[in-house]
């Protein structure tokens, strides 16, 4: 899978809980899910669910500590599609 | 001198009416929102009908937003956001995310039990080892306060937020406690009511108590029988009712329409005494919670016209009517009219008091007596107290001022309020 293809099911994935749009119209992989998208700190937990659908991957208490924004989601999908 | 305390909003999600328009014509023409329920039949409960409202997907999204919906299942909140959000809207407020917070504007939203649908889905989860997976709003839909949490952020309320729990005097406790709070200047308003989820996992126990008829499983909409001889049991119900109160003082400087005024109120419990249990009323307790909110309102007993009682169609309606008859002091040609509006949605439980609340206010502004439904045949215990021209089989158009609305709930615990129609 490119980062470009990867970039486009994060941006699905994260779109119901994003509560800046404008900052979601110009994602990049800098991007943070918080600070950035305003997504609630509850929320993070059901993105992280819904990676896990998506991907058909199992993510661990800490690879969510480090999920905070878009390159580090990348970086941790990608490990663990890889094992 | 204590604030006077007028109601200026309404909201309703009732079996047989959701929105004030509709429920109104419901009462007015003695429409039965009582249906068949397959789902019961399936599980091999006793009685397989029940009051639901009916939401459409469509109505769910002119309130909560496709983020507050993902995973949402909990019938109880839902329902009680929306009646709470077109009451707020009926006083003449927006709903406005942005909107700055009011400190003067508190809440208190009863519930017997949250989103058990949704507790059920947890449990399902938990014993699968899969807690991880569950999500994050188990907590949110499932907590007892959880309609509050969700409506008081809709509305940016910044006064006391709340929910209050007593079984099925809930909603109308709910209105008293918002009431007093008004009364001694801690709020200018608040937005009080109650709600009940509907389904086989809420009603599951009363069927299992036989306190549910099973005698209607193929007449539903003759199956919730107050004040009948052939009464059997109470059919289920759910929904929510919301009313908001606010002083007059505050009323009157926004121009605000006015329902009524909220005379008093008084909430009281038998204690398990004198023939109280934790499922039956102390009948000395229910008289003087009765006798108490018509002193607290500065009136005298014979001024009561209209009474919508508890009566939820069980072998205690009679028992009730006697305490009425006592605490009043009334009997016979004397009795004030009395309705059941459960005749119509059912025993919406913990929403019961706030949905007949509501409609004690429009039969109040609207000047009518709603019918008692499945009445035909008057219970003949019933019959000797009070004069079977007071207990309306048809929709009455009558002049009244005062209507008394009283609800009463397992634990023995009791609540009255006294409405009043504001003339200016």
């Amino acid at each position: 899978m490119t980062n470009d293809e990867l970039i486009t099911k994060l941006k699905a994935i994260i779109a119901p809980y994003v509560q800046d749009e404008k900052a979601f119209e110009n994602l990049t992989e800098d991007t943070d899910f918080i600070n950035d998208l305003k997504v609630n700190s509850a929320n993070l937990v059901d993105i992280i669910l819904d990676i896990e659908d998506e991907f058909s991957i199992r993510l661990e208490n800490e690879d969510m500590e480090k999920m905070l924004d878009v390159k580090a989601a990348m970086l941790i999908i990608n490990t663990k599609l890889k094992t | 001198m204590k604030n006077r305390v007028v109601i200026t909003g309404l909201g309703v999600v009732a079996p047989n009416g959701v929105g004030v328009p509709d429920f109104t014509k419901s009462l007015k023409e003695g429409t039965s929102g009582i249906t068949c329920h397959d789902n019961l039949k399936d599980f091999k409960f006793s009685c397989q009908i029940g009051g639901v409202p009916q939401i459409s997907d469509e109505k769910k999204s002119q309130y909560f937003t496709d983020l507050q919906l993902r995973g949402f299942n909990s019938s109880g909140i839902l329902y009680g956001c929306i009646a709470g959000i077109d009451a707020w809207k009926d006083a003449g407020f927006d709903m406005d995310s942005e909107s700055q917070l009011d400190y003067d504007t508190g809440l208190i939203f009863g519930a017997a039990t949250s989103g058990v649908e949704k507790f059920r889905e947890a449990i399902y989860g938990v014993d699968d080892g899969n807690v991880r997976r569950l999500g994050s709003t188990v907590v949110l839909q499932t907590m007892a306060s959880g309609v509050s949490a969700y409506l008081s952020g809709m509305l940016g309320l910044g006064n006391q937020v709340t929910t209050n729990s007593s079984a099925c005097t809930t909603g109308t406790e709910a209105l008293i406690m918002g009431y007093e709070r008004i009364q001694n200047g801690k709020a200018k308003r608040m937005l009080v009511g109650s709600c009940s989820d509907h389904g086989p996992y809420i009603w599951g126990g009363f069927d299992a108590m036989r306190v549910m008829t099973y005698k209607h499983n193929e007449s539903p909409e003759e199956g919730s029988r107050p004040m009948s001889a052939t009464a059997s049991g109470f059919v289920p119900g759910s929904g929510a009712g919301a009313l908001l109160l606010e002083s007059l003082e505050s009323a009157l400087e926004r121009g605000a329409k006015i329902y009524a005024e909220v005379l008093g109120g008084e909430v009281n419990s038998g204690g398990q005494r004198q023939g109280g249990t934790l499922t039956a009323p102390n009948a000395e307790a229910v008289q003087r919670c009765i006798k108490k909110a018509v002193e607290n309102s500065g009136i005298t007993a014979k001024e009561i016209e209209v009474i919508n009682g508890h009566l939820t169609a069980t072998s205690k309606d009679s028992l009730e009517i006697e305490n009425w008859s006592k605490a009043l002091e009334r009997k016979g040609s004397d009795f004030p009219y009395i309705n059941s509006t459960k005749s119509m949605i059912g025993h919406c439980l913990a929403a019961s008091g706030s949905i007949e609340c509501v409609a004690s206010i429009i039969q109040l502004k609207n000047q009518f007596v709603a019918p008692n439904i499945n009445c035909e045949d008057l219970h003949p215990e019933i019959e000797a107290l009070v004069d079977s021209n007071k207990i309306p089989i048809e929709k009455m158009d009558v002049n009244f001022d005062i209507i008394a609305k009283a609800s009463f709930g397992f634990g023995d615990v009791n609540a009255c309020v006294i409405f009043k129609k504001f003339n200016d």
